[in-house]
């Protein structure tokens, strides 16, 4: 096939034209210039060829040449993802590291995978058999967390007519040699490219309902999430959602991470890369950077590369779907890819919609949200992917159009509070602001894997919060102390929810992960406490001298105080709370 | 070789169109002759085949489409350094305006940089003592941290950042080497002339470096200030392995200036007509900041801005917020209760605060004190509300309290002198002895254990002195 060309005719900042129609193709990946910065053609016209560039477009010149490769902007595929980190367009950051210094030069070119590391291959096809894409065909341990199922690309399909011995191979060497139905031979690799901007068939959706267990109680409790979801955490800064982000990370039970740094700090990502390096998984004993791949295109890299990496992050997240794992993804910030959107359509002279953000913004958002899912692969396994976003509305300010859009499209919303991180009450989740659409479909297994009234302790749970809210309506008004004793029971009940419960602390061994039955133990018994109360409030007894009793402060620190391998104390404290009850009853009958 | 180009073919504002211009790069340096006597530098900020655009450092004033010779340096912006700028005053473009010569440079610099990779970045841990309770306590500064001042017109942010100037880095008698790098952009001379005054009574001049782009300097040679001294900063810092502490005085006058020739240039306005790549602009500058793995020294940034009518929703403030590590916000209320700094604690932040304190670093409790301080700082805001609804009186004891602490809190945690530089355990005793103003049940951020070392201890030495 004859190579397009074409020579630069104009440039303006990460945007480039060529004159005339040359024959590139839509989406095409290019080379630009003569350092080959990698660059997508995003317009073409009669007379002009649109081309946006990856990388800083500083000393270009009117006159380079332009080279196009013929195929769209593609990520590669094949074990050594995992463990790795990326820039936005697949560029192994170690190993620029490697061959350039701290800093990251133009054109720098690296493979994604590395070509010469040898893998210990099982193949898991025999000849003759009948392939097509999605079917495994050979097996390799890519780290001590994750075995990479090789599979046969989609739109692929034929006869099996050769295959490699189990051994070493390097992810360039043949595995399997196959004969397509038109008689061409083919041979497969544990290689494969595949097109960032369209999603990887599947065979079947499936109902979400199964939770993503994080850990975390203001999620799984109140505001759970199913693989396969979406959800977006919007915050202003300062309010938290990179850390929720981290968080989530560390402990969902997601088999893989996606964790995307899009348009974010330097700073932040050297942390997830060290701590995750160090961090053990508390389910599968491995390192968490063993099933964890980083993309990292901070804020100062070019903003071309910031609207791919949210893509690349999905792309690679579908393609462990195939192999059959449940897949998360941590996209940190889609606020920053938006405005990474707005800049292009702005250097395109495009026409602005809302806030100067293009009229695509909304299908772009859907687009991407929608390539979540519980999933039946091509290869009969079943996978998931989950994206959680989070979304950095300007102002910290709701109404905006990335976050209204964003809303449109998820559904979980954990809406993060300004007030609520001035307060330092982390996560900063606002309980009243926050819903999440899946709480019905997951109460089956709510049900059956925890216990049967675990979502009816949650609702009460949300109950009390929001008579609290509203209460505190009339306190702002007049103070607390007119309240009746019932409502200014609901309100010391709501602290408890609020401090020993709702907050939860990432720095605290005991408390940063909390298992599925420590979450409901603790329900139940502040919910034990309430039920109690209010039967001392019928008999008129007094709220201050409820008060009096240290029990309210116990329930606190139940957070701290009762490891989670040691749910047997619970009964202790009912204990206390019984006696505590009889005791004021002895007392003051 | 290199070609002139005689004449223009359009005058814009900052910016300029020359045609038939053949080989020119993106983003290149020019030289402009006017009337072969002025000299003007100019950047080329958008080419076509045979045309360019480009934006003149100094103001188009006294150019004519006749008058104006036009040579292609050939490459992009740099400026050349060697630790002789140590102790000099540059212009806005690295140019000496001390008048003590030009400076011997040992390498040429393309000022734009190169992003730090995020695989050799050191995550930033030593904490830096400044001696302000507030920053200390409250949203400690980490070296290789950006953090910014959030301010106002007619606060004293300039005497903060002096101070922590003073008392961060030369204060103490450390072996390690220490550098300040100054850039000023579009500020008042009264401000450029105080930083420089207090450089020289602290005896810190000559590890100054200081870039000054005054506010009746020409505006687009302010868009190009950070970016001179920043790479002025990395030069110290990564080449010569020193500890240098940039401030960025007023990263709104660099914002206003980027609006300025966006709109000459006739681009399409997103937020407050502020270009679409506001954003990564700011980006560039900030990342700027930080620590290579591997090599002694560090860049710390310490960008002031004066936040448009307080609005801390402005495009500036916010998009700056998105980027830093945190913020040091300064509000006109205290100030107006004369307490300084002025410091508003409740949205400061501190990001990398977590990892650069507790025990090992400053003291064990200092988190969950920092924690519990917040907590009930951000009570005392309701309690206020209230009071001033119900009237003080008729606040629930407990209320009563919060109120004392938290004029407590403002008066003598929050307040120190201008010349004071309080030692990090005062600070935390401090801190721990307004809590006592409270009862030990309504400080729940506190873990049990700290709570029972610190809060008892404390409450034995203060009651009896309290009646």
């Amino acid at each position: 096939m004859e190579q397009t060309m074409g020579n630069i005719y104009g440039i303006n900042g990460p945007v480039i034209y060529l004159r005339g129609n040359l024959g590139f193709k839509m989406a095409e990946m290019v080379y630009v210039g003569t350092e080959h910065l990698v660059g997508e053609v995003i317009g073409l016209t009669k007379d002009k060829t649109t081309i946006q560039v990856y990388e800083e477009t500083t000393g270009l010149k009117p006159g380079e040449e332009v080279i196009g490769t013929g195929a769209c902007l593609s990520v590669t595929l094949g074990p050594g993802i995992l463990s790795n980190i990326y820039d936005g367009i697949e560029r192994p950051l170690k190993e620029i590291q490697k061959s350039s210094g701290a800093f990251i030069p133009r054109g720098s070119s690296a493979s994604s995978l590395d070509t010469d590391k040898l893998w210990d291959v099982h193949v898991t096809v025999n000849i003759g058999d009948t392939v097509s894409g999605g079917t495994i065909i050979a097996e390799v341990p890519e780290t001590t967390a994750i075995v990479h199922k090789s599979m046969i690309p989609p739109n692929v399909s034929g006869t099996v007519i050769s295959v490699a011995k189990d051994g070493k191979y390097t992810v360039l060497e043949p595995i399997v040699t196959i004969q397509c139905p038109d008689g061409e031979e083919m041979v497969i690799t544990l290689l494969q490219k595949w097109p960032i901007r369209v999603p990887r068939p599947t065979a079947k959706r499936f109902p979400l309902d199964k939770p993503l267990l994080t850990g975390q109680r203001i999620f799984d409790s109140l505001f759970p999430i199913a693989k396969g979801g979406t959800a977006a955490i919007p915050g202003g800064f300062g309010t938290g959602k990179t850390m929720t982000q981290h968080q989530l990370a560390k402990w969902s039970d997601a088999d893989i991470i996606v964790y995307i740094g899009c348009g974010e700090r330097g700073n932040e990502m050297t942390n997830v890369l060290e701590e995750f390096s160090e961090l053990v998984d508390p389910k599968s004993g491995n390192l968490l950077l063993t099933r964890t791949v980083l993309i990292a295109n901070t804020s100062n890299m070019p903003v071309a590369a910031r609207e791919a990496s949210i893509y690349t992050g999905i792309t690679l997240a579908e393609y462990y779907r195939d192999m059959g794992y449940h897949v998360a993804i941590m996209a940190d910030s889609t606020s920053r890819w938006a405005e990474a959107l707005r800049e292009l359509s702005g250097r395109l002279e495009e026409m602005p919609a809302e806030e100067g953000f293009p009229a695509y913004l909304a299908s772009r958002l859907s687009a991407f949200y929608e390539r979540a899912g519980y999933m039946r692969n091509l290869n009969e396994t079943e996978g998931s992917v989950t994206i959680i976003g989070a979304v950095s509305p300007q102002g910290g300010d709701f109404s905006e159009p990335v976050t209204q859009n964003t809303k449109r499209f998820v559904r979980c919303f954990f809406a993060l509070d300004k007030s609520l991180a001035y307060a330092r009450h982390f996560p900063a989740i606002h309980w009243l602001n926050s819903y999440s659409e899946y709480v019905t479909d997951l109460t089956p297994w709510f049900s059956s894997n925890v216990n049967d009234n675990f979502i009816s302790y949650r609702n009460q749970l949300l109950s009390l919060l929001s008579q609290e809210n509203s209460l505190n309506e009339i306190v702002k008004l007049i103070g607390s102390d007119v309240l009746p004793d019932d409502q200014k029971l609901v309100l010391e009940i709501s602290r408890i929810i609020r401090l020993g419960f709702l907050q939860q602390n990432a720095f605290h061994k005991e408390d940063t992960y909390v298992p599925m039955d420590k979450q409901y133990k603790m329900m139940e018994i502040i919910l034990y406490l309430y039920d109690k109360c209010k039967k001392l409030v019928a008999l008129n007894m007094p709220m201050t001298l409820i008060r009096e009793n240290n029990i309210f402060e116990k329930l606190v620190s139940i957070k701290y105080d009762v490891a989670n391998d040691e749910l047997e104390k619970f009964d202790e404290y009912k204990q206390m709370i019984d006696d505590f009850y009889d005791r004021l009853i002895a007392t003051n009958a | 070789m290199s070609i002139e180009y005689l004449g223009l073919s359009e005058i814009n504002g900052p910016l300029i169109a020359l045609e038939g211009v053949s080989d020119a790069s993106y983003e290149e340096i020019v030289e402009f002759t006017i009337d072969q006597k002025t000299k003007k530098l100019g950047r080329i900020v958008e080419v076509y085949d045979g045309k360019a655009v480009i934006e003149v450092f100094g103001g188009t004033d006294e150019m004519s489409l006749k008058n104006t010779h036009t040579k292609l340096t050939g490459h992009p912006m740099e400026i050349g350094l060697s630790t002789e700028v140590l102790g000099r005053t540059f212009n806005g473009l690295g140019q000496p305006i001390d008048g003590l010569g030009n400076i011997v440079p040992e390498v040429k610099l393309n000022v734009n940089g190169q992003p730090l990779n995020p695989v050799s970045r050191e995550y930033p841990r030593n904490y830096i003592n400044t001696g302000i309770s507030a920053i200390d306590c409250l949203t400690t500064l980490i070296r290789g941290q950006k953090l910014p001042i959030f301010s106002g017109n007619g606060l004293p942010h300039d005497q903060l950042a002096a101070q922590i100037v003073r008392q961060a880095s030369l204060g103490e008698g450390s072996t390690e080497e220490f550098g300040i790098v100054f850039a000023a952009m579009g500020v008042k001379h009264d401000v450029a002339e105080y930083f420089r005054h207090t450089f020289e009574e602290s005896g810190a001049s000559s590890h100054v470096t200081m870039f000054l782009n005054l506010a009746n300097d020409p505006v687009v040679e302010r868009l190009i200030t950070p970016k001179v001294a920043l790479t002025c900063a990395e030069y110290l810092a990564f080449e010569k392995g020193m500890h240098i502490l940039v401030i960025l005085t007023d990263m709104t006058s660099f914002a206003e200036a980027m609006r300025e020739v966006s709109s000459s240039k006739g681009e399409i306005p997103s937020r407050k007509g502020y270009p679409g790549y506001l954003y990564s602009e700011f980006a560039t500058l900030y990342e700027r900041a930080g620590i290579v793995a591997g090599k002694p020294g560090s860049v710390t940034q310490i960008p002031i801005l004066t936040m448009p009518n307080d609005d801390i929703t402005h495009p500036i403030p916010d998009l700056t917020g998105y980027i830093t590590e945190g913020q040091i916000v300064l509000e006109r209320s205290l100030h107006q209760k004369t307490i300084y700094p002025p410091i508003n604690v409740l949205p400061s932040l501190s990001r990398l605060m977590k990892d650069g304190i507790g025990a090992g670093y400053t003291r064990e409790d200092h988190q969950d004190l920092a924690n519990q301080l917040f907590s009930s700082y951000a009570h005392v805001g309701d309690a206020r509300a209230l009071a001033s609804v119900i009237g003080e009186d008729e606040l629930s004891p407990i209320d009563k309290k919060y109120l004392k602490f938290g004029s407590a809190f403002e008066e003598q945690f929050v307040s120190q002198g201008k010349n004071e530089n309080r030692p990090i355990t005062d600070t935390l005793e401090k801190g721990w002895k307004l809590l006592s103003i409270l009862p030990k049940e309504e400080l729940d951020r506190v873990d049990t254990k700290i709570l029972n070392k610190y809060y008892i201890k404390l409450e034995e030495e203060t009651t009896p002195s309290e009646e």
